[in-house]
């Protein structure tokens, strides 16, 4: 044991004095991204698990709704599934078509991945735990949402195929359409909350009733149509026209392949991920516990339990998870929609209610309706 | 009115929300996946796999070369040549089954009045190159010689329903 001791001495000696005295020799706009990186790959790191282990569950949530087993045979119940999935995928050669633009080609997956990763910098985890607090984050969050559409119009005209340039029409289509539903859904958030800081969208909904402080009530339509529409956004069953796969087969990456078509994938999952987040910030609280302000202080003070009933970053999972099974739960319950169909909806029926409701947020404001705008 | 109902029906999303019940319910079903090659179903006696030809237990082969399977095979899989053997039995020279023509229907070993040509359990076997699933008389023996104990047990079993 004492050797054991003394060697950990050792190293946290000799981390002081390298790392520590090294890192403030630096410059200090070296250290602010150095700093920076480190928050980046903390941030980023989990995300890849995440999306990774979200295709799995997928498979196992759909399997199971299907009586199925999904995955079983890679690891332990099939728990090293994703992870057999991305090494397959790295060793695959990737193709360019003979008439493909090659730059174009290989940018696309980046542009429609780098927008969903970049959204993250502006979610609040926890109360002030943000990489930027940025004041007008919903609209970096709007815009970089609609930054997306590009990589699937880059690839799908890059791939000079005309089955790809079909899927891109169509997913761009549905995309933009659905865009709107979206927006609009927002305004509803920011009039209520008053802000386009995530952080105080979500202090906006603390009170002293838990979860019926939350503004999925008030908003309850707006809160239904933007998830919906978020599902249309990520091109996910039943929205998921663009890989009609008895018309146009993939859609926009029919001629991707290896690692730029897992790109895409991974694309598809972040941001299914991130639309479940900001679904949870903007109408189920974020961070807050549903049992905020309802519990007395006598509870709240015990250790562990008081920790997992009180606020924190453990809510906002939760409340992430419940969605994200949505998004599965959908996939396995709803036959696809036909395109026409979609452009309705998107068009005429959630761009009119949505329209209706703001005004009758506005009503509620300005008649400081209930536990939610009474301040 | 009738509208206004549909209106709203559609609006609360009711049919929706059955399909995912369905769904829901579903998702905590029991599963019957059996995970194949560690788990496999029971076979019956009457399973009709890969075809073999038996022999009596002093060694000499069943077939008396009729040819009644030949006669009853509905898809022409079935080649036989027979001559006198030495001791004045007739007996095959020639036993063939192409198993790419073959639909396992059975009918041989129905025909068969000495239960020489029989259709084993077998069922996972496989060929690499052209010619592997033409079975010449040598190899319906030895698949006979290799199962004998599990295709006389199969019999036994089915015996009383015959």
């Amino acid at each position: 044991m004492e050797w054991l001791n003394t060697s950990i001495d050792w190293i946290t000696v000799m981390f002081q004095e390298w790392v520590v005295v090294y890192y403030h020799m630096l410059p200090d706009v070296l250290q602010t991204v150095i700093w920076i990186v480190l928050k980046i790959v903390v941030i980023m790191a989990p995300l890849m698990l995440c999306v990774a282990y979200l295709t799995l569950a997928e498979r196992k949530v759909i399997g199971a709704m299907q009586v199925r087993m999904g995955p079983t045979e890679v690891g332990p119940r099939g728990y090293l599934q994703p992870i057999a999935d991305a090494v397959k995928l790295m060793f695959k050669e990737i193709i360019i078509p003979t008439g493909a633009n090659k730059y174009l080609f290989l940018t696309a997956p980046l542009l429609s991945l780098g927008p969903a990763l970049a959204a993250w910098a502006v979610l609040p985890f926890g109360d002030g735990l943000v990489l930027a607090e940025v004041n007008a984050a919903l609209l970096y969050v709007l815009a970089l949402t609609s930054v997306g559409v590009y990589g699937v119009i880059i690839a799908g005209w890059s791939s000079n195929s005309k089955y790809a340039l079909l899927g891109t029409m169509r997913s761009a289509a549905q995309i933009v359409s659905y865009e709107i539903a979206m927006g609009f859904a927002l305004v509803g958030v920011l009039i209520a909350a008053g802000s386009l800081n995530l952080g105080e969208i979500v202090n906006s909904q603390r009170g002293e009733y838990g979860l019926l402080n939350w503004f999925m009530i008030p908003l309850l339509p707006l809160f239904v149509i933007y998830f919906i529409s978020g599902v249309a956004e990520t091109n996910r069953a039943p929205f998921d026209v663009a890989e009609g796969e008895s018309e146009i087969v993939a859609g926009f990456h029919v001629d991707y392949s290896g690692m730029a078509f897992a790109v895409f994938f991974l694309a598809e999952y972040a941001n299914m991920i991130l639309i479940a987040a900001l679904t949870a910030i903007m109408f189920m609280g974020g961070w807050l516990s549903p049992l905020h302000g309802l519990l007395p202080e006598s509870v709240t003070s015990i250790p562990v339990l008081g920790w997992i009933l009180g606020d924190g970053i453990h809510w906002f999972f939760a409340k992430m998870s419940i969605f994200l099974f949505l998004f599965l739960w959908f996939r396995a319950t709803f036959p696809r929609y036909r395109y026409d169909q979609i452009m309705r909806l998107g068009w005429k029926v959630f761009i009119p209610i949505t329209i209706v409701w703001i005004l009758v947020v506005g009503v509620f404001v300005l008649a400081g309706l209930g536990p939610w705008f009474s301040a | 009115m009738s509208g206004l109902i549909r209106f709203l029906k559609s609006l609360s999303l009711k049919e929706l929300r059955v399909g995912l019940g369905v769904t829901g319910r579903y998702l905590f079903a029991r599963k019957f996946t059996l995970q194949y090659p560690d788990d496999k179903t029971p076979l019956s006696p009457r399973f009709r796999g890969l075809h073999a030809l038996r022999r009596y237990p002093n060694g000499e082969e069943r077939c008396i070369a009729c040819k009644l399977c030949e006669a009853v095979c509905p898809a022409l899989a079935i080649t036989i040549e027979s001559e006198q053997r030495d001791d004045g039995s007739r007996r095959t020279t020639r036993y063939d089954i192409d198993l790419t023509k073959c639909i396992f229907c059975g009918y041989c070993e129905e025909s068969c009045p000495v239960d020489s040509i029989v259709e084993t359990h077998v069922f996972e076997y496989y060929g690499e190159k052209k010619g592997d699933l033409y079975m010449t008389k040598e190899r319906l023996l030895a698949v006979g010689d290799k199962y004998e104990k599990e295709i006389a047990a199969a019999r036994s079993q089915d015996a009383n329903y015959r």
